[in-house]
């Protein structure tokens, strides 16, 4: 299978199962519509009788011989092999946690997953020994593996942050007795970050996510205290210092793009525009029939704007001006490896989300659905068959993800999206899906353009987390 | 590959990475920057950092 497009003056073809990435001449590209998994070593009659009054026979015939070598290589129509690993797929330990240490917050952002902080089950912190109990889980889980990986989301993790430091300090109390090694991340709106909680979040956090829409009148139209303020003055000033103190752990600042500023690429240079350079804004994930929802009929606009923004950056990076765009980020050589993209993010299998009440959900966006408890901290329980069914859901067993290009970049989607919006977890959400596309579709086309233009070292060398476009 | 008509940009070792990969030492996407949208493609690979 492959995949080919032009995009901002480049003819690019994806060799699906190989990986490779070919930029293509016009003679090539227009070629390539006569091979396929059959190709043989001879020119098609065909390709001479209905592009013999564009290109000349000579070219046409150099050009065949060039795709045939990557046939031959493995480049270019390349067998799918890899379901036979799919079908191998089993329960893997649990090594990543989101937990939900707080299910309160001091905002009331109208687009909220989370049903602005309570997740429909009213507003609680999570007390400490629910908190150990998770961490003690995980390591109980997690069999071999080394690294674990703890997300303190909510709700607003700040609000519960004592909570945050000393399940922190009981996680590393228990490093070497169990040989792990514990990443944190935190998720914030930054209301209450003071200088406390930036020391401890940049000395101990390795990922800091930090909430922010971009524009001030685009973040305080939806980002909103519970009387109706805006949050972005209050909190530009403390990311900005947590940032310039941050040395070489990663951080993004990360906001969401709705109806609203379809014209995002603004925002993206906002954030820049502040002294930020690790970025990501991500179409908002609603009920269709909301005002702000990102709908099907938009996706014109966005694949414009996407396209935009790339054409942005580009221009940035060749003028040594380095920002990451999170959703531009590909690593075509060093990513990660075919098995780990087979069944992506992992939810319900090496990933869970905890709960206040110590319930246990495949992941935070399932939290608050009862048909997806998987179970409960406090009387030990935890439903193995749901889990080997997402160990199980692989982009084999996704109808909709099995023929397509970008199964290996996706890995089949967001389960919980599928779960909302289509009712199964394994039917894709096609809104989704076609802005994932077009988000990869830019990402290898910035690939090729600094391909081209010989700056294909694409980071600035100091702070690059590396993966990066 | 390099010729008059086609560049490819990159190694192709997918196939590769699956003999020798699944090691689950890497990053769940959702703990990176997400947590709404699944991008499996730009995380890292623990064994080549």
């Amino acid at each position: 299978m492959i995949h080919k497009y032009r995009l901002n003056g480049y003819n690019i073809c994806l060799d699906v199962h190989s990986g490779a990435v070919h930029i293509l001449d016009d003679t090539a590209y227009d070629i390539l519509d006569y091979c396929s998994e059959n190709m043989g070593k001879d020119v098609p009659e065909k390709v001479y009788e209905e592009l013999g009054g564009k290109y000349e026979k000579k070219e046409i015939e150099e050009t065949y011989a060039a795709l045939y070598e990557l046939f031959e290589n493995g480049q270019l129509f390349s067998p799918d092999d890899y379901e036979q690993f799919a079908d191998m797929m089993t329960r893997a330990p649990v090594k990543s946690m989101c937990i939900n240490i707080s299910h309160d917050c001091n905002l009331r952002c109208e687009y909220c997953f989370a049903a602005k902080g309570d997740f429909g089950q009213g507003r609680c912190l999570m007390p400490l020994e629910t908190a150990k109990k998770a961490i003690d889980f995980i390591i109980a889980n997690s069999g071999t593996r080394k690294n674990l990986e703890v997300d303190f989301f909510g709700g607003e993790p700040l609000m519960n942050f004592d909570v945050v430091k000393k399940t922190v300090e009981y996680a590393r109390g228990l490093e070497d007795k169990y040989n792990k090694k514990f990443r944190f991340t935190i998720t914030t709106n930054g209301i209450l970050l003071d200088d406390d909680k930036m020391e401890f979040i940049n000395r101990e956090m390795n990922n800091v996510v930090l909430s922010l829409d971009g524009r001030k009148e685009v973040n305080d139209r939806l980002r909103v205290t519970p009387n109706g303020k805006g949050s972005y003055d209050a909190i530009v000033p403390a990311y900005q210092k947590l940032v310039s103190q941050r040395t070489d752990k990663d951080y993004y600042i990360r906001g969401t793009f709705t109806k609203y500023n379809l014209d995002f690429t603004n925002d993206v240079l906002h954030m820049h525009s502040l002294g930020f350079d690790q970025l990501s804004i991500e179409p908002v994930v609603s009920d269709p029939k909301l005002d702000y929802s990102i709908k099907y009929e938009d996706l014109p606009v966005v694949f414009e704007e996407y396209e935009k923004l790339a054409k942005t950056i580009i221009d940035s990076r060749k003028k040594g001006d380095y920002y990451n765009f999170f959703h531009f980020m590909i690593d075509l050589d060093q990513g990660p490896c075919a098995i780990k993209r087979l069944r992506g993010c992992g939810c319900g299998n090496e990933y869970v989300a905890v709960t206040p009440q110590g319930d246990i959900y495949p992941c935070h966006q399932f939290v608050g659905n009862e048909d997806y408890k998987m179970g409960n901290l406090n009387d030990g329980t935890f439903n193995t068959d749901m889990k080997n069914m997402f160990a199980m859901s692989t982009v084999y067993t996704k109808e909709n993800c099995r023929d397509c290009w970008a199964k290996f970049y996706c890995s089949g989607g967001c389960n919980a999206n599928n779960f909302q919006y289509e009712g199964d977890i394994r039917k894709s959400h096609k809104t989704s899906c076609e802005l994932e596309k077009k988000r990869l579709e830019c990402a290898i086309m910035i690939k090729a353009a600094l391909a081209e233009s010989g700056d294909e070292t694409d980071c600035d060398g100091e702070d690059c987390i590396c993966s990066c476009l | 590959m390099e010729n008059k008509h086609i560049k490819t940009l990159n190694q192709a070792n997918l196939k590769q990475s699956a003999v020798k990969g699944g090691c689950g030492e890497c990053q769940a996407s959702c703990q990176s920057a997400c947590k709404t949208s699944c991008t499996v493609a730009n995380q890292k690979c623990e064994k080549k950092q």
